[in-house]
């Protein structure tokens, strides 16, 4: 039976919200009525879905979706909501109609099917009354008044606050504006709590207990956020090749996959770098990346990770992986590098063979994102994706100058602002094309040098903060000597 | 490392090898440790392996448990073949040793399970 529901998200990464939500529905296969066309100014969606249970599939999998509403009523104001939830009690036609159909002049509400309500009318079934609000804050006390104006349904049960069998959702939306807040709300919502999505794994996930963790380690939250978009799911096989402290792959194997990583950096991998948090002065020896599998219950899912140079070739050639998710090197917190020496004719000598220590020369990032798509479209079941970080400065920013590769498409882009100039957009591509030659490294995105812009920014935002504060200090010097003088001539006269 | 993951590596990162697989296992230190059994994650990977070399790479190192040289054709249904696939290629794992290339003899170590395929800068010139 298709029902309307109401899908409050996070007021946080609206932009990922989108791609997100896109990636579990297309994943998940289930059709979407729209009823309202999804809007970043609005943290929440209306749509239509076949059954209760597509909505909890989707609730199941998305970190950005909050709550689950099956809409009884949705209104500009709050009289309006009321007038349509009295109308909706008799509505008998088992789906939704306009004011209009019902023969009411000059308005144009929707009225909910009145067997959404009755379902709820049991006089076993006891219930309560949750109250949010957007952007506005409210007491207890006028909460209650809220909820006392709903007295008119014809709620049988009783009232129990605690693990009711129904819980029904008031939702006020004052905009998302919190220097201009209007004193009516712009749209208002009531209906039955169907379900929550995973916020509770964004803690659950918290890196502030994570056993081992790294200078970048990713954030729990954007992690679960990449592995949906890269539709991960129960039996897969996922590669993270610049793994680093496996954060990436501790979220996809929570969604059921089976995962591989690989990293230049035999220490990380060996869990033996610096400690990042505050006060550890040396690693335990349950730090890695199994380790933290293990902290999740996820072990069974870890097959292994590989010291190796993402520049060369390593994986046999037909392995196909259902997804690649990682988050190359920067540059600028950890260095992106690869084997090599600017030396000509470098020749090492048996002796030092043994636990010989490469040199790594730059891996400039256009290499590193041309080897990763190209391993990508090499790589990758027709299909499937590629999710993956991409820094960039905020103002060079042109859609056309991503990397791109025939074989992948790009289906999502999503900004995350880093600093007022430096952002990181994640994209996310899918396979649509096999068989096709290596690709050379874009002569264009030889511009993008991440690294070098970085600093280079800072450094003029230094110079000019040091000239003004220099410039400050002259000022103010020459102030207080014209006062000094001043007040000498005063004496003097 | 796990054998699941042998099967997967190749040394074509040297210069001068072409296929650089299968790599010759030589093991020291050798850990079977219990992983959840997941048949519908075998039976999803059985077609990505080379079996032959599974099956070598296994009797190499003493524990082909019993595992048949050649996939049974109706594998998906054969609970007992599944087991023993599961435990080659995810119980068992090589703790230390080292990876040989088939072409060039160049020694790879694995130290405390992870293999360590980094070249040096002499031979990525």
């Amino acid at each position: 039976m298709w029902r309307r529901y109401l899908l409050w998200f996070a007021h946080e990464h609206i932009d990922f919200r989108h791609a997100e939500m896109q990636s579990i529905i297309s994943m998940l296969d289930i059709p979407v009525k729209y009823i309202e066309e999804p809007s970043m100014k609005k943290p929440y969606w209306i749509v239509e879905l076949p059954t209760e249970d597509h909505l909890k599939k989707i609730a199941n999998r998305s970190v950005l979706l909050k709550s689950c509403i099956e809409l009884w009523s949705h209104a500009k104001t709050e009289s309006e909501l009321h007038e349509n939830l009295k109308q909706a009690v008799k509505n008998t036609s088992g789906k939704w109609l306009t004011t209009q159909d019902l023969g009411v002049v000059g308005s144009n509400s929707q009225i909910c099917p009145s067997e959404q309500i009755e379902a709820c009318c049991d006089l076993k079934k006891s219930f309560k009354v949750d109250v949010e609000t957007f952007c506005k804050h409210f007491t207890m006390k006028e909460k209650v008044h809220k909820i006392e104006n709903f007295s008119y349904l014809p709620l049988k049960g009783p009232v129990k606050l605690k693990n009711p069998d129904i819980i029904l959702s008031y939702f006020e939306f004052y905009g998302v504006d919190p220097n201009n807040v209007p004193d009516k709300p712009y749209d208002v919502f009531f209906g039955r709590w169907v379900t929550d999505g995973q916020r509770d794994l964004i803690q659950h996930h918290s890196l502030k207990r994570r056993h081992f963790i790294g200078n970048t380690s990713m954030d729990a939250q954007l992690s679960l956020i990449m592995a949906n978009q890269a539709q991960i799911t129960s039996g897969h096989i996922v590669l993270d090749p610049f793994v680093g402290s496996g954060s990436l792959l501790v979220a996809a194997g929570h969604f059921g996959a089976h995962v591989w990583g690989s990293d230049i950096d035999f220490m990380m991998l060996h869990g033996r770098t610096r400690p990042t948090r505050v006060g550890q002065k040396v690693r335990a020896s349950e730090e890695s990346i199994r380790g933290n599998m293990k902290q999740y219950s996820i072990d069974s899912r870890y097959l292994d990770v590989v010291i190796s140079d993402f520049s060369l070739p390593m994986w046999r050639e037909g392995l196909k992986f259902d997804a690649i998710v990682t988050d190359p090197p920067y540059g600028v917190r950890e260095p992106a590098e690869k084997i090599g020496i600017e030396k000509e004719n470098y020749t090492l000598s048996e002796e030092h063979q043994i636990n010989h220590i490469p040199s790594k020369v730059e891996y400039g990032l256009p290499h590193i994102y041309s080897d990763l798509l190209n391993f990508a479209a090499r790589h990758l079941e027709m299909g499937r994706r590629l999710v993956c970080w991409y820094p960039l400065v905020r103002e060079e920013y042109k859609e056309d100058e991503l990397p791109c590769h025939p074989c992948l498409r790009l289906v999502g882009n999503s900004e995350q602002v880093l600093s007022k100039l430096t952002a990181r957009r994640l994209l996310t591509y899918e396979k649509v094309h096999d068989n096709v030659p290596n690709i050379p490294v874009d002569p264009n995105s030889a511009a993008h040098n991440f690294r070098e812009k970085y600093f280079s920014i800072g450094e003029i935002s230094r110079k000019e903060r040091k000239e003004r504060k220099a410039a400050e200090i002259v000022a103010n010097a020459a102030f207080i000597a014209l006062a000094h003088n001043k007040k000498n001539n005063l004496h003097d006269k | 490392m796990k054998l699941i993951t042998h099967n997967m590596l190749t040394s074509k990162c040297l210069k001068g090898v072409i296929t650089g697989y299968p790599l010759a296992i030589t093991a020291t230190v050798v850990k079977v440790s219990e992983v959840e059994y997941n048949p519908e994650f075998i039976s999803r990977i059985i077609p990505k392996l080379d079996w032959e070399v599974l099956w070598k790479a296994a009797d190499s190192i003493g524990h082909n448990e019993g595992l048949p040289p050649t996939i049974d054709p109706k594998f998906e249904d054969n609970e007992e073949f599944l087991r023993k696939a599961h435990k080659v290629l995810l119980e068992v794992e090589v703790e230390e040793g080292y990876l040989t290339c088939p072409e060039s003899g160049r020694q790879f170590p694995i130290t405390k399970g992870i293999p360590n395929m980094l070249l040096t800068e002499a031979e990525v010139q």
